[in-house]
């Protein structure tokens, strides 16, 4: 095999960048970096893991401290014969709709597709990280691939990883796949909070339309069943989610494999009562 | 739980500073209560399914419990990404062990094990609020209660998690340990028929879902005996 990218050290755990360990090199073939005083231990013996990073410029690492562009709800569904994932295809800076065509629902491999709400950039290193993955199994040539809920586990393990060195990955990663005729539906947070259920949402999709979801999902539901609820939760997110555009993707996976819709966008209608005159029923308002 | 360990996002009090970004906590509780009572040849260990964070329920069915074999397992309530972790550590030392002895680890060995694990995280703790229950090498009923940090403590029944305030002091009144204080120390164990602590076990639950918002959905229960596990299913309130 190729040797391995470096996304994956040996040292710092899944999802941290970095040399497989924190002295890579042995004595004498290359001079030591020089370590500042307070990252030895006082006993003058090596330290045995210290971030590679801080030795190798000598400044503190930068942490991620608050997310910058992001996305809102992810939605997952299962039903009868495989598993819908829908998102807006918004990328915010904080309320600017700043890139309004990125596409979060991505193809992991034939039986699993992964959507993400929260900070982009962080969810491109995951796709990175993810496709180094894929690009083993593909080397390995051995028709082996990544199941839905092994796919689930690494990101549940990276996330954690991450929010373990205080370096969060701002996602909420929502995993569908289809695998031995089952559906698979998981989410991850972004500090390693993970679960598995037959509906699922993000961020304000678990307040909009988790209770929609609630009332009318049922596991043997057909495939326009489902279609049709998807749609119905995905415009009550666009009416109340005002970081959401009305630009939409649909993501499939069942038995034959994964489809990713082209973006569209869904009939709205404003003209309700209560929209053209919201403080009628709240005294007080105005 | 431990108020010195952060737990929820508390809001604001109105003027006290605009929110200028979002923030982030390592830790979060996701609620959820485990209880366990031990008799003199049974083991009663019950957790509830809900979990939640903050006002919202995440899932109605995630299991907290971790069963080794049929004479150890551990339920833990708190915060589940650690929980998970926690589980994920123990079951893989659990399986070196059995690679090095060629047999399973008893009740007592995965006691002192998990204090360990958690003392190994002193200063950036599980935020997992454990018990350790099964039969010991006498086929008597054993319950070790646990601080998020490893201290622990052989008990005849235990209550963790967020119902704990609601359920501990209705087992102790139920049940009726001996005092710690009486010397030699007595090793106390439930005198209930089996059947009877079930019903005190699940009757707790239901109270519990009363006023716990973080306690509700479904309760798994696991009886140990001699015989093996049994489970059952109790269906609390899903508001």
């Amino acid at each position: 095999m190729l040797p391995r990218p470096q996304s994956h050290s040996a040292a710092l755990g899944p999802g941290c960048t970095g040399p497989s360990l924190a002295n890579p090199t042995p004595l004498g073939l290359e001079p030591r970096p020089v370590r500042h005083a307070s990252q030895a231990p006082a006993c003058g013996a090596e330290a045995f893991v210290v971030d590679p990073v801080a030795l190798a410029n000598g400044q503190p690492r930068k942490h991620t401290q608050y997310p910058y562009v992001t996305g809102t709800s992810v939605l997952g569904i299962t039903y009868k014969d495989g598993v819908l994932l829908a998102s807006d295809t918004l990328g915010a800076y904080g309320s600017t709709k700043r890139y309004k065509a990125f596409e979060r629902l991505r193809k992991v491999n034939d039986a699993c597709v992964v959507g993400a709400s929260g900070e982009l950039s962080d969810f491109q290193f995951i796709m990175r990280l993810l496709e180094e993955l894929s690009d083993d199994d593909f080397c390995m040539d051995d028709g082996h691939r990544l199941k839905p809920a092994e796919v689930h586990s690494y990101l549940t393990r990276v996330l954690y990883n991450r929010r373990n060195k205080m370096d969060p990955l701002w996602n909420s990663i929502v995993v569908g796949g289809f695998y031995a005729g089952k559906p698979f539906l998981g989410t991850v947070g972004m500090i390693g909070t993970s679960y598995t259920d037959a509906h699922l949402a993000t961020g304000f999709g678990n307040h909009l339309a988790r209770p929609l979801m609630r009332e009318k999902h049922r596991p043997d539901m057909s495939e326009e069943e489902a279609t049709a609820l998807m749609h119905e939760c995905l415009k009550v997110c666009y009416y109340r989610d005002k970081n959401s555009i009305n630009r939409f993707q649909l993501a499939k996976v069942t038995a034959d494999g994964v489809s990713v819709s082209e973006p569209f966008a869904l009939e709205t209608k404003w003209g309700y009562k209560l929209f053209q005159d919201p403080a009628a029923n709240a005294v007080g308002t105005w | 739980m431990a108020a010195s360990l952060p737990m929820r996002a508390t809001v604001p009090a109105a003027g006290s500073g605009v929110k200028q970004h979002a923030s982030w906590s390592p830790y979060d509780d996701n609620g959820g209560t485990v209880v366990a009572v031990a008799g003199d040849d049974y083991c009663v260990v019950a957790a509830s399914t809900r979990m939640s964070t903050g006002y919202s329920i995440l899932t109605r069915n995630k299991s907290k419990i971790l069963t080794f074999n049929p004479k150890c397992l551990i339920a833990s309530a708190g915060m589940q990404a650690d929980m998970e972790t926690l589980h994920k550590v123990l079951h893989s030392r659990h399986v070196t062990y059995q690679f090095n002895h060629r047999r399973p680890m008893g009740c007592q060995a995965m006691a002192q094990l998990l204090s360990n694990t958690l003392y190994h995280k002193r200063f950036f703790p599980y935020y997992t609020f454990n018990l350790c229950a099964g039969l010991d090498e006498q086929g008597r009923g054993a319950v070790y209660t646990y601080d998020a940090i490893g201290s622990y403590e052989r008990v005849g029944y235990g209550c963790q998690g967020s119902g704990k305030e609601l359920i501990q002091p209705v087992l102790d009144n139920q049940l009726k340990a001996a005092s710690p204080l009486v010397l030699p120390a007595q090793q106390w164990l439930s005198s209930l028929p089996l059947e009877q602590a079930v019903d005190l076990v699940k009757g707790a639950f239901v109270s519990a879902g009363e006023r716990d918002i973080y306690t509700g959905d479904d309760v798994e229960i696991l009886i140990l005996t001699k015989d093996g596990i049994r489970t059952d299913k109790l269906e609390l309130k899903r508001d």
